[in-house]
């Protein structure tokens, strides 16, 4: 049935292209930190440094080695989970990511959920009464959600919701006066202050949060909604859609339970690759709303010039999509078991 | 059982309205089997829609059982009424096992007490293992899949069952057993059937009387005997008829 994406493979086909895909990433985030004109030695020596010393500093990083020994070293130091120093703030990369991954991931979820608990109903609305003023008016939203750019709402999101009606707290994660109560175990805030006991401190950071992830979700509400009329319409239209009202079933039933039920496989995999996307940290709602995540990491890194910083930060979203798309093959397969050998 | 006095059916494709049905009229007896044959687009299928309340926007009047129809039917009428599907890959959920199928309307009409009983003698009815139980459409061949489809229209024990071109998604050896199957089911449990199809051949196998339609109306209505006599006297049945018997020629 070509209507429904089968998951390539099979599932242990794709987790057999996993190392090989994430050799590929290895090699393309070298290669680009090689071609691109920037001198790591001369970062390190300053650029009124003497020629010796700045020869001494390419032979100490190796960089006077051929090109597919410095790749083996490179390799051999991502396996050992050591990304480099960043130039900027002069700690391990992986650090700083451990660091401002969190943030985005807070976002990224939030974002997420606002998505599918919108997104999902207003599609199957919209599916179910296609056509009338209901179909429309969501068509409207949805239009708005996807063309007007995000930066801009962010900023007219602050102006009303904080500067004029005061509902939500500035931009940053939390107010200077909860900063530093907390002691970060996961990273997310929230998190950290339920564990801590810190309940005014918990929502705070969730007052902080609430505006960005809603302008971030309001593009994933319109793109899920989208896609759930597409799929529901398709489902709707067929024969076991049919059946089922003929059993007596109530028409709530039919279109949550069975309709929903057999667009919800293929839904999956739209949600899961959005959320993967809105995790490799959306730059510009983070820079608008001053907001430490990775995408504010990797911009800031890359205007400075810090190469092993935004090689760092690559490879860990490269990582993210890899693992996050290997999920959704596997959940697939759970789902549909017509994706299963016969 | 039913009857049906001049039945008007109206879609809407597109924005414009199209008159799928014309004022058709026609009655079953209980334990009949009655046919309606046409080509694709005659409004045969539009009629059985309407009948289980699929049809939004018709006019005339319909009764099952004596019961007027209205606009909506009631669980009382999805007990006594089920359907058969031509393409009973796409009728079945495709998620669901066949056990899921065949348990859905029983749980639904409150009858799930006797679910395992019944899903066993449901299958067996059909000719099906209980070894089908707990497979997925996608697993079974299209004969098989027919006869879960029957299965499934069964199981509330309903006394009228309306036919969709029941065999014509199905090759020709497999046709024919699932005909068999309808047959032997009608005379068993006194089913009264409503066979729609384009194909006149299978159609007079089974059916006793027959009406022929064409863009939405009913041209003809006769007996197979009439039929077989030769003596149909609209053109149209008689281009039908000659087309079956070109059909078996050849085939």
């Amino acid at each position: 049935m070509g209507r429904f994406r089968a998951p390539g493979r099979g599932f242990w086909g794709g987790l057999a292209a996993v190392p090989v895909t994430v050799l590929g990433l290895l090699l393309v985030t070298f290669v680009i930190g090689r071609v691109i004109p920037v001198d790591p030695a001369l970062g390190l020596v300053g650029d009124r440094a003497s020629a010796d010393a700045l020869a001494a500093a390419r032979t100490g990083l190796g960089l006077d080695l051929p090109l597919w020994r410095q790749f083996l070293a490179y390799l051999g130091a991502v396996a050992r989970g050591d990304l480099g120093m960043s130039v900027l703030t002069g700690r391990p990369v992986l650090e700083d990511v451990a660091r401002v991954f969190p943030a985005t991931l807070e976002l990224a979820t939030l974002a997420t959920v606002l998505g599918v608990g919108l997104g999902v109903p207003a599609g199957v609305v919209a599916a179910a009464r296609r056509g009338t003023w209901i179909d429309h008016g969501l068509r409207v939203v949805g239009l708005l959600g996807y063309s007007v750019p995000v930066f801009w709402l962010g900023l007219m999101g602050l102006l009303l919701f904080y500067a004029r009606l005061d509902w939500v707290p500035g931009p940053g994660r939390l107010d200077v006066l909860y900063e530093g109560l907390v002691e970060p175990r996961t990273g997310l805030l929230v998190v950290d202050a339920l564990l801590a006991g810190e309940g005014e401190v918990a929502r705070n950071a969730l007052a902080h949060l609430i505006l960005p992830a809603s302008i971030l979700g309001l593009f994933s509400v319109a793109s899920i909604a989208r896609m759930t009329r597409a799929l529901m319409l398709d489902q709707l239209r067929q024969e076991y859609i049919t059946t089922a009202r003929l059993k007596g079933l109530s028409e709530a039933r039919v279109l949550w339970g069975h309709a929903l039920g057999n667009a919800a496989v293929p839904l999956l995999t739209v949600i899961v690759l959005s959320y993967a996307s809105l995790l490799e940290g959306s730059v510009l709602t983070e820079i608008v709303f001053s907001w430490p995540g990775l995408g504010f990491y990797i911009t800031n890194s890359l205007l400075n010039a810090d190469m092993n910083a935004v090689l760092g930060g690559t490879l860990v979203v490269g990582a993210v999509f890899i693992g996050l798309n290997l999920l959704s093959d596997g959940l697939y397969r759970v789902l549909d078991p017509r994706t299963r050998p016969p | 059982m039913i009857r049906v006095r001049d039945l008007r059916v109206r879609y809407r494709e597109g924005g414009r309205p199209v008159d799928a049905v014309r004022g058709v009229s026609f009655d079953v007896a209980p334990g009949e089997c009655f046919g309606l044959v046409g080509e694709s687009g005659s409004g045969k299928s539009t009629v059985l829609r309407a009948l289980v309340g699929l049809a939004s926007d018709w006019s005339g009047t319909m009764s099952v059982e004596g019961e007027p129809l209205g606009k909506s039917r009631s669980p009382r009428f999805h007990r006594r009424v089920q359907m058969v599907f031509q393409d009973p890959y796409g009728s079945l959920h495709p998620r669901h096992t066949v056990d899921q199928a065949l348990s859905e309307p029983l749980l639904v009409h409150g009858l799930g007490r006797e679910r395992d009983r019944r899903v066993v003698q449901g299958l067996a009815d059909v000719g099906l293992e209980e070894s089908f139980r707990f497979r997925y459409p996608h697993q079974l061949s299209g004969g098989q899949r027919q006869r879960v489809a029957i299965a499934r229209a069964l199981m509330l024990d309903p006394v009228l069952l309306l036919l969709d071109e029941p065999t014509s998604a199905l090759d020709v050896s497999v046709q024919a057993e699932i005909l068999n199957l309808l047959h032997r089911l009608r005379r068993e449990r006194g089913l009264t059937l409503l066979l729609v199809g384009h194909n006149l051949a299978v159609v007079a196998h089974m059916a006793r009387r027959l009406a022929v339609m064409q863009a939405g109306e009913i041209v003809e209505t006769l007996t197979t005997a009439q039929l077989r006599a030769g003596t149909p006297t609209h053109p149209y049945t008689r281009c039908l008829l000659d087309a079956a018997r070109i059909s078996r020629r050849r085939g």
